[in-house]
């Protein structure tokens, strides 16, 4: 696992740190030099939700009714009051009871 | 490009600047409190050690990729798997292109070697108080330091509670601790929707990802998906 391979892991961090520095600072440097054009914004600013997307949709297909109830109840709570600390507790809950109830 | 039009003066980088930012970053920390602590939580589930979850949160410091990343964490750190996670590092922050640049009127009128290691903890909260300083007339490049080093200290230490936590619950799901991210995701999710033509790459996106993972397993299905919703985003109109 992880412990057995320090090496591969401080690796890993440090290619993900560069990866990650290299997004900060590159729209800085780029904008002096390159236009950002409307396509490439759009495609740049679906980039999120997309990501997010795409993680939690086989979660919800793999974890069945139990992933339906927690994201549901977490969905409607952060409809209801815009609070994400809320919506992760609300989605808990119902995963917790969905649990206890066997499903 | 606009960033051009004003030229002024030596910029300052003051110590009140700083702390007027760490002040600023005071309403954002208790979300990035609980969000750190959900990172905490899946750290430990996924059988991190403390000191490699305050290494990753410490060094990589973007806290949907840590997220998305552990989501799909490989029990063993292949070649093949090191390539999938930086991947999907690189996507999930490709918006940040977005966000630096800009930044560009605040920052142009400084040195590189005083920009290019602020740049370093970049987040989006720190983006849109930033704008808000500038907007307001704000020119001290301080400012967006100090939001940094407030929100880093906060993210970094919440982490502690959340793997405890996870640590001492046993089953994961018996406190529906297994949900805790994805029920963050889509918590995150509900603000960003803008109508169902806009959210079409969600859909794409989430359905490229439930394909390859069908298909194929592994871990690269985020990438699928990513790749896939946004490229359905660019040919989406606003």
């Amino acid at each position: 696992m992880i412990e057995s391979d320090p090496v591969g892991f401080i690796s890993l961090l440090a290619a993900m740190s560069a990866a990650v520095y290299l997004t900060r600072a590159g729209g800085y440097w780029l904008i002096g030099r390159v236009t950002i054009g409307p396509r490439l914004r759009r495609m740049l600013n679906a980039l999120p939700g997309a990501v997010i997307a795409a993680t939690i949709a086989p979660i919800l297909v793999q974890g069945g009714l139990r992933a339906v109830l927690a994201m549901g109840a977490a969905a409607l709570t952060m409809y209801l009051w815009r609070k994400d600390f809320a919506a992760v507790a609300a989605g808990a809950a119902a995963a917790a009871g969905a649990f206890a109830l066997g499903l | 490009m606009d960033s051009e039009i004003e030229k002024p003066s030596a910029p300052r980088w003051t110590f009140a600047a700083f702390r007027e930012g760490a002040v600023a970053a005071l309403p954002i920390l208790p979300g990035l409190a609980a969000f750190a602590m959900a990172y905490g939580i899946v750290a430990s589930r996924k059988g991190l050690s403390l000191a490699d979850a305050l290494l990753m949160t410490g060094t990589v410091y973007a806290g949907l990729t840590q997220m998305v990343v552990l989501e799909t964490w490989p029990s063993e750190i292949t070649l093949s798997a090191g390539i999938g996670i930086v991947a999907i590092t690189l996507l999930v922050n490709l918006r940040y292109v977005l966000i630096g640049t800009t930044l560009r009127p605040l920052l142009h009128t400084s040195p590189a070697y005083k920009v290019y290691p602020a740049l370093y903890l970049l987040g989006e909260p720190n983006w849109l108080l930033s704008l808000r300083y500038h907007a307001n007339g704000g020119r001290d490049p301080n400012f967006l330091v100090g939001t940094c080093a407030m929100m880093y200290v906060v993210w970094v230490s919440a982490t502690i509670p959340g793997f405890w936590l996870a640590a001492a619950a046993g089953d994961p799901r018996r406190f529906g601790l297994d949900m805790v991210v994805p029920a963050f995701f889509v918590a995150m999710l509900v603000p960003m929707w803008k109508g169902p033509r806009r959210s079409l790459s969600w859909l794409v996106g989430g359905a490229a990802a439930v394909a390859v993972y069908t298909l194929f397993g592994g871990y690269w299905y985020v990438v699928a998906g990513a790749l896939a919703g946004c490229i359905a985003g660019a040919f989406t109109d606003d």
